[in-house]
């Protein structure tokens, strides 16, 4: 019962600053109209100073009041807006969820089917695409879980001095064979081998996995792909080069938002968690580096990124 | 033998729909966009279109209203396919003259094959 009146612990529970709260706002307000018309009545009864200057005060008052209301209009606004958004992340998740779901239904579907004559090659078929959407909906659960942690702000760093370059060999030498298996030639370049980063070794990892894995998976029918670490203005970029498909103009303002925006969930790419940039982006900006990416439909993405240099 | 066109981009739906469809006699054309999915239904002259709304550059609403505005292809038969099961998103498509709507995660393969069978039979075709 306590707790419920208690604006402070409400402002807690939702996350959000006193200031934009509107239990502790309302709280604020009540206080100031209590106070407002107690002066006003005793500047009144006293008649102390220019009836001019006690309506200047009351109008003051009244402006200020008028301002508080308006930023709990506005709080309120961005609470219904917030809940929106997560109906809509909902949605959208239920809906990646389905379609591996459909996979591994339709395939199962296929393989219990008494009917049909099937060839050992034929299941080994349906138990890959089995094999695949299991995997699909593990990813997505896991980068769910990882967006889960970094909004509720329980996303520890432990920051070691780390090399780039290390990183990147080692990434490239794991993705050599899926590279060559899609007809993707890949390099690495690197400048300088004594640039080291002060980082979380395995966050970073992920990320730069990230780019790359993108870089190829989105070459369609072979290309190239480079790596390069490089210093430049006293940071390590770190840049990954495709010439695959790129990303049409319209989708460029979005590639690090959780997923697409709404009206963009139709043409959505099936393959992927559509999660794995935003996590990317949220990362980066943690260690406090800085990310971006160029990019020309049918012609290929540049993605980066930047920290201080060690 | 009836020919169906299948516009949807994910493989494995392509693989176990398209197998099925075929085992029972049918000819199958696969397309994994909205695009290709357009020009094949004008090129091939499918008995009947099992398009997906989810679909990579063209979505199915779009795919759909340009099947309709072509004259070489207004007549076909369209099933829609899809995980979406918005009311307004089945609505719209029943309107545009959908012959019907099935939500993937609801049906069986079997049940799918008979309720295209169902409709290929229908006498209005």
């Amino acid at each position: 019962m306590l707790e419920s009146i208690n604006p402070i612990s409400s402002c807690k529970k939702y996350g959000v600053s006193p200031w934009q709260c509107p239990q502790f706002l309302f709280l604020v307000i009540g206080i100031i109209i209590i106070f407002a018309i107690g002066v006003t009545y005793f500047l009144a009864i006293l008649r102390i100073g220019d009836p001019a200057v006690v309506s200047l005060l009351v109008l003051g008052v009244g402006a200020f009041l008028l301002t508080i209301n308006f930023i709990i209009t506005n709080s309120f606004e961005r609470m219904a807006e917030a809940s929106k958004l997560k109906s809509e992340f909902i949605h959208i998740v239920s809906h990646q969820l389905r379609a591996p779901l459909t996979n591994i239904k339709f395939s199962l579907d296929f393989l219990v089917s008494t009917k049909m004559n099937q060839t050992k090659e034929q299941q080994e078929e349906y138990f890959d695409i089995l094999r695949e959407n299991a995997i699909r909906m593990g990813d997505l659960i896991d980068n769910l879980l990882t967006v889960a942690k970094i909004e509720g702000g329980a996303f520890p760093l432990s920051k070691i001095d780390v090399s780039l370059e290390g990183i990147a060999q080692k990434l490239i030498q794991k993705f050599k064979p899926f590279a060559t298996a899609s007809n993707i030639k890949l390099q690495f370049f690197s400048a300088d081998h004594s640039l080291r980063v002060l980082t979380d070794s395995l966050w970073i990892e992920q990320v730069m996995e990230n780019f790359l894995d993108n870089a190829i998976k989105y070459t369609k029918g072979g290309g190239e792909v480079t790596v390069k670490v490089y210093q430049k203005r006293g940071k390590v970029f770190y840049e990954v080069k495709d010439n695959g498909v790129g990303i049409p103009k319209e989708g460029q303002n979005f590639i690090f938002e959780k997923f697409f925006r709404s009206d963009n969930i139709f043409k959505k790419q099936t393959i992927g968690t559509g999660l794995g940039l935003h996590i990317a982006k949220r990362i980066i900006e943690k260690m406090g580096g800085e990310i971006g990416f160029s990019s020309k439909e049918n012609k290929g993405s540049t993605f980066w990124f930047s920290l201080p240099l060690n | 033998m009836k020919k169906i066109l299948l516009i949807e981009d994910e493989g494995a739906l392509q693989k176990s729909l398209g197998d099925t469809f075929r085992e029972d006699g049918f000819e199958v054309l696969g397309a994994l966009d909205g695009e290709i999915g357009e020009r094949l239904a004008e090129s091939e002259k499918p008995d009947l279109i099992i398009l997906d709304l989810t679909l990579p550059k063209k979505d199915g609403f779009e795919v759909f209203q340009s099947l309709k505005d072509n004259k070489k292809t207004a007549d076909i038969p369209v099933v829609v396919l899809t995980n979406l099961e918005r009311i307004e998103h089945v609505e719209k498509v029943l309107e545009m003259g959908a012959k019907t709507y099935l939500v993937k995660s609801n049906y069986t393969l079997k049940e799918i094959l008979e309720k295209i069978k169902q409709i290929l039979a229908s006498p209005s075709l």
